[in-house]
């Protein structure tokens, strides 16, 4: 041993001696001389108004946003009134951008590129990059561009931490730690950026269950597949004057179903994987700030709908092209989409899908956006609605979603398909960059392929039992 | 301070805000380091965003910022590199984002540490205050969120406890960017050396911890000469705390005078 390491271990010598008379109560000594010195500062600077009128309005609005009865109600109500303004007023706007994108757009583009390019490499990069890329910005532009910013004036105004509030002692009865219920609203932006916030549970037994478990929060890529279909098929199921309603009523239904999700995993690891007690903490709840509408504006445009509507349309691009080249690949006169389609579609049957939704749920792995646009280009290939396009994988004039819906309805989509698809659009397998942000995170591969895998269980059993009492009700 | 005073300030040609670069992620050939501490949504994120001009997310509730964002700005023709960390309670905890401040102020060894503080809630933010002067000699208070301390009618004497701190105390709010131009020209000082701080120092009651610290600060003394945080980590071997045991075992305590930056990667 060299001096210096000698005198290393001295020094650590001398510190387990010290630690003995001291007292085993050196922390708390500490933290009373640090409370105390920080009250005796505060004292000689700050001075506080009349207690009585500080506050008062802060203190009034928790009273009635955390309050044990009406908590719950305005929270549901708060999420119905941001999605149905979503749902109403994104309509428009779709209709608009896909007349530019599709309907004017991808003629003049096809045009152009049929001149001097092959069709097989103009169908491949118009009819199927291009069209998935105007595709995934017409149905998701709008809703995002609206329920962003509505979400972040939420964010900013310090509502957020209310929600964690009133969560929390259900988080903290299934055994999970309480700040599980921040990170889970972080995940209703995004789970990967949820994984990531779960670096504030210090526990690690609850920071994998708060891992585990963030993916059951909806979402950025999934809520326009959740307004979409909604819209499509519960608006749609109810008189006309309640669309809107039921369509939000519905998307919350769901977004609910995800928290009641979370929690029965929660307890189900607490009580078999992950076993432990719940560890207290303490939350704070910041003061209500009025937000800046402008500010609220401008950066939830640019980090949230920009950033994921690029995220989407870099995913859309290469996806198109597998979308269109094994929609025109055939083997024995048929595509490979139709091959696997129909493979799939007995087993897809039982839990009251189709071959489409599985085909694209495994293309769209690396992004939860793609799906809509991906059934549907797939649900044209598949059915050969040469009507709707000019050739198997394009998608033409779907300029509503009253056209949506006439293609889903063609290819045989029922109010349970609908149902099933936003049950499965809940629970599946998160995202790859979700994926591999968990591996990060946990550095384990078992905890990363529990997490992949336990929500595809989850939503093939759901799917299976309202399938099958679905069929046997009705 | 009334608002003639203020004026006064504004037109002075040291806190001419003209002199402020933002530099955005070009952190080249920086000249000082600067880290953002403090409590959970004190607007450490909006304070960074306002200097660098970058766009990190913001939001109402604590626990917004987990890891360490970075960015830089150029001011009187320096170049600071600004770290941005994870809000904490306190230094002592174990948890991850508690950990990625705690190490890049105790290793990292930043040149300036901006406290950034919630004016409202001073007594309960102090608690942090303390540990982290503990930690550093060269820090500045920036009394965040004013306006809802002046909406709320609650006033801190901020030259007072600038004398009880021993640092210097900025009266801001980063939102409307008051206070944004003496805080740069403050890191400016304490990063060149203009302002001594005299860092108040956590006096105990308990007379066994006190000889205890003094006691453990001169054996590690003689190993780490020069430390500038002894009694910090003196405090830490006596609660047993495993990394920075650690540190001494693997001498890494030593190279904080050398290293600039010791890579505290968070992964």
């Amino acid at each position: 041993m060299s001096d210096s390491d000698l005198r290393k271990e001295t020094i650590l010598a001398a510190a387990n001696n010290l630690r003995w008379e001291v007292g085993d109560n050196l922390h708390d000594t500490l933290m009373e001389s640090i409370y105390e010195n920080a009250t005796s500062i505060a004292n000689k600077v700050v001075e506080y108004p009349d207690k009585k009128q500080a506050f008062s309005l802060d203190r009034t609005l928790d009273k009635v946003l955390t309050s044990r009865y009406l908590g719950f109600p305005i929270m549901f109500m708060i999420l119905a009134v941001v999605f149905w303004i979503t749902i109403v007023g994104a309509n428009y706007p779709s209709v608009f951008i896909s007349s530019i994108l599709v309907d004017s757009l991808h003629p003049m583009l096809k045009n152009f590129t049929n001149s001097f390019m092959p069709w097989w490499l103009s169908g491949l990069l118009i009819d199927g990059a291009y069209l998935a890329m105007a595709w995934v910005v017409s149905v998701m532009l709008p809703p995002m561009a609206i329920f962003f910013p509505v979400y972040t004036l939420l964010e900013d105004f310090g509502y957020l931490p209310r929600v964690a509030f009133n969560m929390d002692p259900l988080y903290k009865k299934v055994g999970a730690h309480g700040r599980q219920a921040l990170t889970m609203a972080m995940g209703f932006g995004c789970n990967a950026a949820g994984v990531v916030a779960t670096r504030v549970i210090d526990s690690p037994r609850e920071r994998l269950i708060a891992i585990i478990t963030n993916n059951f929060s909806l979402c950025n890529g999934r809520w326009p597949t959740q307004i979409l279909i909604a819209t499509i098929f519960i608006g749609a199921a109810a008189p006309a004057y309640l669309a809107g309603i039921a369509s939000a009523a519905a998307v919350v239904f769901v977004a609910v179903l995800g928290i009641t999700f979370s929690l029965i995993v929660s307890w189900g690891l607490s009580k078999t994987l992950l076993k432990g007690e719940a560890s207290a903490f303490s939350l704070e709840l910041p003061p209500y700030r009025p937000p800046r509408l402008l500010q609220t504006l401008y950066t939830s445009l640019i980090d949230r709908t920009i950033f994921v509507l690029w995220r989407a349309v870099v995913f859309a691009l290469p996806a198109g092209m597998v979308i269109w080249l094994i929609a025109n690949v055939t083997i024995e006169g048929n595509s490979l989409a139709n091959h696997f389609i129909n493979w799939a579609n007995p087993a897809a049957f039982i839990f009251g899908l189709n071959g489409v939704i599985i085909l694209a749920y495994i293309i769209a792995i690396p992004a939860n956006e793609i799906v809509i646009p991906t059934v549907l280009m797939l649900t044209v290939a598949n059915l050969g609605l040469n009507n709707l396009g000019s050739g198997s994988g394009v998608m033409f004039e779907l300029d509503s979603v009253a056209d949506t819906a006439q293609i889903l309805h063609a290819g045989g989509w029922t109010l349970l398909t609908g149902i099933n698809l936003m049950l499965f659009s809940l629970l599946h397998n998160p995202c790859s960059t979700t994926i591999y942000t968990i591996y990060k995170e946990t550095k384990s591969v078992k905890w990363t392929v529990i997490s992949t895998f336990l929500p595809i269980i989850l939503g093939l059993t759901v799917t299976f039992f309202v399938t099958q009492l679905w069929r046997i009700f009705s | 301070m009334n608002s003639l005073e203020l004026n006064n300030c504004a037109n002075c040609p040291v806190h001419n805000m003209g002199n402020l670069k933002k530099l955005g992620i070009d952190m080249s050939s920086f000249d000082f380091v600067v880290a953002l501490a403090g409590n959970p949504n004190t607007g450490k994120s909006t304070v960074f965003n306002y200097l660098t001009g970058l766009r990190q997310h913001t939001g109402n509730w604590p626990g917004k910022t987990v890891t360490r964002a970075e960015g830089g700005f150029e001011y009187n023709s320096k170049r600071f590199k600004l770290v941005d960390l994870p809000g904490t309670y306190s230094l002592l905890s174990t948890s991850t984002d508690e950990e990625v401040a705690r190490d890049f102020i105790l290793f990292g060894q930043p040149d300036v540490t901006v406290i950034v503080a919630d004016a409202t809630r001073l007594e309960r933010n102090l608690n942090l205050v303390l540990q982290i002067l503990e930690i550093t000699n060269r820090a500045v208070l920036c009394l965040n969120l004013m306006d809802e301390a002046r909406r709320n009618g609650i006033k801190v004497e901020d030259r007072t406890l600038s004398k009880e701190l021993g640092i210097p105390v900025v009266v801001a709010s980063a939102r409307q960017g008051e206070g944004m131009a003496e805080l740069i020209n403050m890191i400016f000082e304490v990063a060149s050396g203009k302002y001594i701080c005299k860092p108040y120092r956590i006096k105990s009651n308990s007379s066994e911890l006190n000889d205890a610290i003094e006691k453990l600060s001169k054996e590690i003394e003689k190993e780490f000469p020069g430390l500038p945080n002894l009694r910090w980590v003196a405090l830490r071997l006596l609660e047993g705390d495993q990394s920075i045991i650690d540190a001494i075992r693997s001498g890494n305590l030593g190279n904080l005078k050398k290293q600039e930056l010791v890579g505290i990667e968070n992964a």
